[in-house]
């Protein structure tokens, strides 16, 4: 029974919830996700797990609501039950020490970010992460993401905090002061992710990148999350979620990603695909 | 019956007539009335080699159940089956007995064969809709052991009911939230009522089986935490099957409005996209294309239809004599209105500026030398390339096995092919206690070699452990 323990709102359209899950809490690792269905027939969610609990029995997920299910989970409340909960699911981001680690995210993207910088952090690398929002109130994790980096940087795109602009615009001025890094992570909507890892990419950075298609099943049988990585078709769900930015072919994926939302309304609400923010 | 007349004349089977089904999703074989049933098994030799036995894979005494029902005794022919075969209700439904039992019929040639395939059908139904789920649970004796079998299509289902009835304690860990395997999420309501599968797995329930949902092996636990004292299994049954879905590798694949079957069967049939109040979206192509010549390429085609596509239109690279599909289904669908193109190959699939699907070149095909499946290998006809308008493709070319045991559990061999390596005569992996069976082992391939995989690891899974 995957009970909500503890309802959080975050800001208007995003809660938090902590949810019982001890199987799950004790395999997962950063990176990884959950699959979600809220009401019998409904559709099936991908959601990153943002936090988790072995010992309590735990995990955590940020959800904005935006679409159909989301909101549909939004409604639930504390004691209230997830009907299905499945997971974690995809390979776990590589930890080791890196080095230098830039952990960039945007939207709710920040939910694996968070994780994965912590992890980073527990490895003995150096953190900056940079996160974006539209403006300061949509500024999700602040606090947290401050625990576990060495340095938290802030762009909005109305100036309400931090630097006036995008992530990317953050990156392109640590560049010009000179600073290097060994290795990066980008987490958030496919537009964001494209600009900034090219960015980085260009910079000679690894970086990774963790997509987010619409996924059906989660376990490698439909096809639906399918992605092309140097020129090959890869399953997000079981070979990724994470790829080296460098191999992706983003036009094939915000095209399936924006046709999409012509075609399907009902799947906006996939968890990095927003069209805002970062 | 009177015999001279009726030997040689199979009983036909009554069916929802085309222009009427291809809009719903009910069953389109009605079954057999008892009298038609009576009249069919009638029909039977009673052969004494009984050669049809040897063409089903589970070996199902078939003169006898025949028998069974010639003498009204539908119950004790049901019974007679499930000595050999779990599920005569699917198999009825859905075994190729065109290439199987019914080609060994003495009467093949001479006249039509038996129809085996609907009298198990006839049998199997007739039990279920006639009697209560008889509660076996209390007179099984309990040996203390502790299996858990990965997966819940048809050959984790046989591995559990042949276990349970063993007195193992059984668990079945099924990925999604849902039981059944192909059965449920590939095969469409109007060839196996979902509610038949449904039935089957509550009756495992009722046996004693558990069924853990959501659960993914490798994931959620690996093998060795299965062993572990947390969960205390004793050995471990994989029947996870083939659900990677194959791609062709041409330009415009990842356009949208480009469906694996897999995607487009699940969105129709698991996650109910077809019923007005599921919230699963599928597309309602109007021109729509599937490419392959199988079950899946048939069950998508034909759900198409009843999507509401005007047309739904078969591309096959080699003739019609070699499509894998069942004959009965391959005909099903022409009836339908499934237009067929045969010695056809996609090369591409076109798009507009969007990204979205607007049709598909394909390059006409002549058939050369054999392969290595024995099957003749379709060539290239230069320049015959032609263009089909579409705005929905559905790739049913085959699927790959899952990887996400190979991935997980190093410690088992795998072929090249990914699938896992057993002993045939065993089911046994290169790890102790663990067995595997189904298209996890064989690659795609049929329901009834899963169950039959099945039987045979559940044997040795007996011999192993008590
Ligand atoms: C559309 C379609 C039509 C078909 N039509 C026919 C037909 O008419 N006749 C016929 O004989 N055959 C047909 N087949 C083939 C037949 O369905 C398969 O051969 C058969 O289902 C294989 O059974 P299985 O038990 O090996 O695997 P599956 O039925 O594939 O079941 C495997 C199960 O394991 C689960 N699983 C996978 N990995 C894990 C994991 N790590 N942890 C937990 N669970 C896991 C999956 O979710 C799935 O439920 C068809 C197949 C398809 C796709
Ligand atoms: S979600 Fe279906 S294969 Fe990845």
């Amino acid at each position: 029974m995957h009970t909500i323990l503890k309802k959080e709102r975050l800001n208007e359209l995003v809660w938090r919830y902590r949810i019982a899950a001890p199987k799950i809490a004790k395999k997962r690792q950063a990176g990884q996700f959950v699959i979600v269905r809220v009401e019998s027939d409904g559709e099936r969610v991908p959601l990153t797990i943002a936090d988790a609990d072995a010992s309590a029995g735990w995990i955590e997920l940020i959800v904005q609501a935006v679409g159909h299910t989301t909101t549909k989970m939004s409604q639930l409340n504390e004691g209230d039950v997830i009907l299905d909960l499945m997971g974690p699911l995809g390979h776990p981001t590589e930890i080791k020490k890196y080095g230098r680690c830039l952990c960039i995210g945007g939207g709710v993207g920040v939910a694996a970010l968070y994780s994965i910088a912590s992890a980073l952090k527990a490895a003995e690398n150096e953190v900056t992460t940079i996160v974006g929002a539209r403006n300061q109130n949509l500024l999700l994790l602040e606090t947290e993401l401050e625990k576990v980096s060495d340095r938290l940087l802030i762009a909005t795109d109305d100036g309400s905090k931090g630097q006036h602009g995008f992530v990317s615009d953050v990156f392109k001025k640590l560049q010009a002061q000179g600073e290097h890094f060994d290795f990066a992570i980008i987490v958030g909507p496919v537009m964001m992710m494209k600009v900034t890892s090219d960015l980085t990419v260009a910079a000679g950075i690894k970086t990774l990148v963790s997509l987010n298609p619409i996924m059906i099943d989660g376990t490698g049988m439909c096809g639906g999350c399918r992605v092309c990585v140097n020129n090959e078709i890869k399953f997000a769900c079981v070979d990724g979620p994470e790829f080296d930015a460098s191999g992706v072919d983003w036009d094939t994926v915000m095209q399936r990603l924006n046709a999409y939302h012509d075609v399907e309304k009902k799947h906006q609400c996939k968890l990095n695909g927003l069209p805002h923010d970062g | 019956m009177d015999k001279k007349t009726d030997r040689f004349t199979r009983t036909p089977m009554r069916e929802q007539k085309p222009d009427v089904r291809k809009h719903n999703f009910d069953e389109v074989p009605c079954g057999y009335s008892e009298e038609e049933a009576v009249r069919e098994a009638t029909r039977c030799l009673q052969c004494k080699h009984a050669p049809c036995i040897n063409g089903c894979p589970v070996h199902i005494k078939i003169p006898e159940f025949l028998k069974l029902i010639e003498e009204k005794k539908y119950s004790d022919a049901a019974q007679k089956i499930k000595e050999d075969n779990a599920l005569p209700a699917v198999c009825g439904r859905v075994c190729p007995q065109e290439i199987q039992c019914e080609l060994k019929c003495v009467l093949h040639g001479k006249g039509a064969p038996i129809a085996i395939g609907n009298l198990e059908r006839f049998a199997a139904d007739w039990q279920r809709e006639h009697q209560q789920a008889p509660l076996e649970r209390c007179a099984i004796k309990k040996n203390g052991k502790k299996v858990a079998i990965v997966g819940s299509g048809p050959s984790g289902l046989t591995v559990a009911d042949e276990l349970i009835r063993a007195g193992f304690e059984v668990t079945i860990f099924e990925a999604l939230h849902v039981a059944g395997g192909v059965l449920m999420y590939g095969i469409p309501e109007f060839r196996l009522p979902k509610r038949i599968m449904q039935e089957e797995i509550h009756h495992l329930e009722l046996l004693g089986v558990k069924i853990e949902t959501n659960f993914v092996v490798g994931k959620t636990a690996e093998l060795d935490d299965l062993f572990s004292d947390e969960y205390g299994f004793d050995a471990i049954y994989i029947g996870s099957g083939a659900g990677l879905p194959v791609f062709m590798g041409i330009p415009g694949e990842n356009s949208v409005g480009v469906y694996s079957a897999n995607e487009y069967l699940t969105r129709s049939n698991l996650m109910g996209a077809y019923k007005q109040n599921a919230t699963t979206p599928i597309s309602h192509g109007k021109h729509v294309v599937v490419v392959g010549g199988g079950n899946v390429a048939m069950d998508a085609a034909r759900t198409a239809l009843r999507l509401g596509a005007e047309h739904s239109v078969i591309i096959y690279r080699r003739s019609e004599v070699e499509m894998p599909a069942r004959d009965e289904d391959v005909q099903h669908a022409k009836e339908e209105g499934v237009e067929f193109h045969c010695l056809c190959n996609p090369v591409a699939i076109l798009s507009d500026a969007k990204g979205v699907v607007t049709g598909i070149r394909s390059s006409r095909m002549e058939l050369g030398e054999l392969d290595d499946s024995g099957r003749a290998r379709p060539v290239a006809i230069k320049d015959s390339e032609f263009e089909i308008a579409c705005d929905v493709v559905i790739i049913a070319i085959g699927n790959h096995p899952n990887p996400l045991i190979p991935q997980t559990a190093p410690d088992i061999d795998i072929s090249s092919r990914g699938t896992i390596i057993v002993d045939e005569t065993t089911g046994r992996t290169s790890k102790k206690y663990v067995y595997a069976g189904g298209d996890i082992v064989t690659g795609s391939a049929t329901v009834i070699l899963a169950m039959g995989a099945g039987k045979i690891a559940a044997k040795s899974m007996i011999e192993d452990l008590l």
